[in-house]
């Protein structure tokens, strides 16, 4: 190896660190808030960059009907809920209107302008504006009621929901893969590196969600309710602060996160409807590497994963999944040695 | 009747294939076995440790490919390979346990998740493993020259080896390592300072469940005539998670109801799915995943809960009666310095919670730490107990140092306590709970547990656990669930159990709270009594009339510090003291 596939392998193994960093700061903040290990995180960058490939294709994509069935099951399952504590019917219509509204409606302009095919950014925001609510939903119906379970609890159901949304994702998406175009088709030449637009796009849209994360975590109020959520759940809810609201806004967040993580790997692989889970756990790694807590831990975890996964695949490209797995052996050493008494329950 | 359930059950399931059923049913039947091994010893890890794994496809995987690679290419006879698979997966299982069983309990399940995937893309990428087409041509398997090549001769030993696992597993759960595996999921500290390692549990939790693994691998191996890397992937490690959840994940004939339900559902979904969504693929997973959601939200306890709740064999039973005491350590010389709690010091942060808090206690004496609420009593006992570390100062036991030593390790030294919030696995009886403190006193393993070798040693616990709980007037209610008691008889259990690890110094948090007033006098007379037997007691108490007339010495405590120290007259007498508890005039 001389310096340039170095400094070539380096480049890729960043780019694709910056969006394994994106799906990790999604897990620690989705485990801080709610203490669930949201295994199926993988599963919405999947559901992102299948949309923008059918909505490319000028084809409704199976998004549509995905969400409208997921908001459904919620709308019936409140509905069940509302009648056996016997609320009055305008609030239960209110209630199915909330859940169903920006399901439905963003499912109709899907519907309407799929066909039209709209230029990429508009087709981006509308895969966006499709993935997002999955979050929330799928908060609701799966891990709401069981708020209180234990972490174990939450894990074994995040594996369920991850098997049904691998199930549902082939039946929506089909069987086939895509590979999206590129946001930006030109091609910069640094030394012997040559620098595509969607790198820099990869590069510049993960700095930029990660400072907007430190933003709203920093200076909103909703971010500043998460953390306390995640600090004292029961102290945040004496606050006045919801912890089934706290749920929802991570958990949509994740859902953000995912889906333009989506829009960013499209591009550089094929995705198929159950690549995500492979993606997801990569940012897995990174999450265990910072103790499923500290966020620039999980930024630096990631862009190692990154590196190992890029340079694993010049030296051995079969076993390169091997490499990066088996990479969480030595993690997990280090951080048993550094934080030995990490028992809590 | 529940007498006969059992060898009914496995003379119906050794016998089949004697009957007249179909080759298919054989099949099915055999699946179920070998499914419902990995599931057991997920029932174990999971409903019962309160851990879990996804990995243990990978493990089945580990003993399949031994015996089939070790067959096919060295020719080793059967028994040998499967001693090499069982060990490749112990030794696998030891080194992801050691990595992060000292650790929260989440990071097993997620470095189960990456093992699994790391040993699956090798078997499918590796070239003296076959890579994607696996190994073919395993010989049948022949065992002391009994053919074993049909599925009907093969049925026979799957389930005399799911069965026997099975009831070693019931066995291990009724004994002194299976009380510990089931302490497990209530955390930590209690058990520890009954002198339990608690990750030594974790680990043998984990290791006997990629045992069972191993070995269905080893049956399947020899079954399939054939292996490749699917079976073995992370979907199946989950999907066995969903079969013993399914089933009941507490109970170990959940394992069986759990696989048999998965299985022959599995086939139907298989045909049944596409047909219904009109395209291909696995949609059997959109189910699975969908119940287990909703087995999880709605019947966490599983289907067997329907069947029938497993109860620990013999509970009930009372058959200890002229078993021979336990062995008790020798008692120190009335008047010997047994505790030297010398400046100890503990800083949250900023927060200074015991400031250089000096005393000690003396062979044959009561002394009480009392102090208003936030002074640093709780604390100070935990520090004396190694429950949490010390900032600074010292701990001496019987001119020891013992100070940053683990709770069990001084536990094992004599000394024992109770908690100011009542720790205890409510859902083992009173007895069961008492019997936790005799860990110490006995040293049944688990072979022996599971090979029902320690039953005089069994009896020999439960007579000392009837005989503490008698002594505090609680012997009636030893087979009740200790989650059903009021918090008054939970804090007398937890005094039974201290007892029951036979110390020298008994540190009691609170003993007193919750209490009635003629139960209060019964345990002054029971502490009196135990003082007379030459034990030496500490006490955090808020009952005045029950500490003056108990204690030899006082020691007052306010805001971290210690205000003074003397008799109870003295103390009583202590203008300060006053004034810590009611404030001064101004």
């Amino acid at each position: 190896m001389d310096a340039t596939i170095a400094s070539i392998l380096a480049l890729d193994g960043l780019s694709n660190g910056a969006v394994y960093a994106l799906l990790a700061l999604a897990t620690v903040l989705v485990f801080a808030v709610t203490r669930v290990i949201f295994i199926p995180q993988g599963e919405f960058v999947a559901f992102g960059a299948l949309t923008l490939a059918l909505l490319q294709a000028r084809q409704v994509p199976g998004t549509v009907w995905f969400l409208l069935v997921l908001a459904a099951a919620v709308a019936v399952q409140d509905l069940a809920a509302g009648l056996r504590h016997g609320q009055p019917a305008g609030r239960l219509a209110m209630q199915a209107l909330r859940t169903l509204a920006w399901p439905v409606a963003v499912s109709l302009l899907a519907i309407w302008v799929a066909p039209k095919g709209l230029p990429l950014l508009a087709q981006a925001a509308l895969t966006v504006a499709l993935v997002t609510p999955f979050g929330a939903l799928l908060y609701r119906l799966a891990y709401e009621s069981l708020a209180d379970a234990s972490v174990l609890v939450l894990l074994i159901v995040s594996v369920g929901v991850h098997f049904a949304l691998v199930g549902l994702g082939l039946f929506f998406f089909g069987a086939e893969g895509f590979r999206n175009p590129s946001f930006w088709d030109v091609r910069f030449s640094v030394g012997a590196l040559t620098l595509s637009g969607q790198t820099v796009i990869i590069f510049a849209a993960s700095l930029a969600l990660i400072v907007g994360l430190w933003l709203f975590f920093e200076r909103s109020l909703a971010g500043k309710a998460l953390r306390a959520t995640a600090v004292n759940r029961l102290g945040a809810r004496l606050m006045g602060i919801s912890s089934s609201s706290a749920g929802r806004l991570s958990f949509t967040m994740a859902a953000f996160i995912g889906a333009l993580s989506g829009l960013l790997i499209g591009p550089t692989t094929t995705v198929f409807y159950d690549s995500g889970f492979l993606i997801g756990l990569k940012g897995f790694v990174a999450a265990v590497f910072a103790g499923l807590a500290s966020y620039p831990l999980a930024l630096v975890g990631a862009l190692g994963v990154g590196l190992l996964e890029s340079f694993g695949s010049f030296w051995s490209s079969p076993y390169k999944e091997v490499i990066v797995f088996s990479a969480i052996l030595p993690v997990l050493l280090w951080r048993s040695l550094r934080d030995p008494h990490g028992e809590d329950h | 009747m529940k007498r006969f359930a059992f060898p009914a059950f496995a003379a119906a399931m050794l016998l089949l294939p004697l009957l007249p059923v179909p080759d298919f049913w054989i099949t099915q039947s055999i699946y179920i076995g070998l499914y419902a091994l990995v599931a057991l010893g997920l029932v174990l890890l999971t409903g019962v440790a309160g851990l879990t794994s996804f990995g243990q496809a990978a493990f089945v995987g580990v003993g399949a490919y031994a015996a089939a690679y070790l067959a096919t290419q060295s020719g080793l006879p059967p028994l040998a390979t499967l001693a090499v698979g069982v060990a490749l997966a112990v030794l696998a299982a030891l080194v992801l346990g050691a990595l992060t069983l000292r650790m929260s309990g989440h990071y097993l399940p997620l470095a189960t998740i990456c093992w699994g995937l790391a040993l699956n893309y090798t078997m499918a990428n590796m070239e003296g493993l076959g890579k994607y087409d696996g190994i073919l041509g395993i010989p049948a398997l022949s065992l002391f020259g009994v053919d074993l090549g049909t599925g009907r001769a093969l049925h026979p030993l799957v389930w005399a080896i799911a069965l026997v696992a099975a009831l070693a597993v019931v066995h291990l759960l009724d004994s002194r390592p299976g009380r510990a595996i089931r302490a497990l999921k209530s955390g930590a500290t209690m058990v520890e300072a009954m002198g339990i390692s608690t990750f030594r549990y974790k680990l043998t939790a984990f290791v006997i469940a990629a045992v069972l693994a191993a070995v269905s691998g080893w049956l399947f191996a020899h079954f399939q005539r054939s292996v490749s890397p699917s079976p073995f992937g992370i979907n199946k490690g989950i999907e066995y998670l969903f079969m013993a959840v399914l089933g009941g994940v507490g109970h170990v004939w959940g394992a069986f109801l759990g696989s048999a339900v998965v299985r022959l559902t599995e086939d139907q979904l298989q045909v049944l799915l596409p047909k219904l969504l009109g395209t291909s693929g696995n949609f059997e997973t959109i189910v699975f995943g969908v119940v287990l959601v909703v087995v999880l939200k709605y019947a966490p306890d599983g289907l067997w809960s329907f069947v029938g709740r497993w109860r620990p064999a013999g509970a009930a039973l009372r058959d200890w009666a002229g078993a021979e005491a336990l062995p008790k350590r020798a008692k120190p010389a009335a008047g010997e310095r047994l505790l030297d709690v010398d400046k100890v010091r503990k800083q949250f942060g900023g927060l200074v919670a015991v400031n250089d808090v000096s005393f000690h206690v003396d062979a044959g004496e009561i002394v009480a730490l009392i102090g208003p609420n936030g002074a640093g009593k709780s604390t100070t006992f935990n520090l004396a107990t190694g429950v949490l570390p010390l900032s600074g100062g010292a701990v001496r036991w019987r001119g020891q140092e013992i100070a940053g030593r683990p709770s069990r390790a001084i536990a094992r030294l004599g000394v024992s306590r109770t908690f100011q919030h009542v720790k205890m696995i409510p859902e083992m009886t009173v007895l069961e709970n008492v019997a936790l403190g005799g860990y110490g006193r006995t040293r049944s393993g688990v072979l022996r547990a599971m090979l029902r070798l320690d039953r005089a040693e069994e009896k020999r616990v439960f007579a000392e656990g009837e005989e503490q709980l008698a002594r505090i007037g609680m012997a009636e209610r030893m087979h009740e669930l200790a989650g059903n008691l009021p918090l008054g008889p939970q804090r007398l259990m937890e005094i039974a159990r201290a007892l029951a690890t036979d110390p020298a110094l008994l540190l009691l948090d609170e003993p007193a709270a919750g209490l009635r007033h003629h139960e209060k006098q019964a345990l002054a007379g029971v502490l009196c009594q135990l003082k007379a037997e030459g034990m030496s007691l500490l006490l955090v108490e808020h009952d005045m009339d029950f500490v003056m007339g108990l204690a030899d010495r006082v020691v007052v405590m306010e805001f971290g510090n210690k205000l003074m120290e003397g008799t109870p007259a003295e103390v009583q007498a202590s203008p300060e003291v006053r004034a810590a508890y009611l404030g001064t005039e101004h």
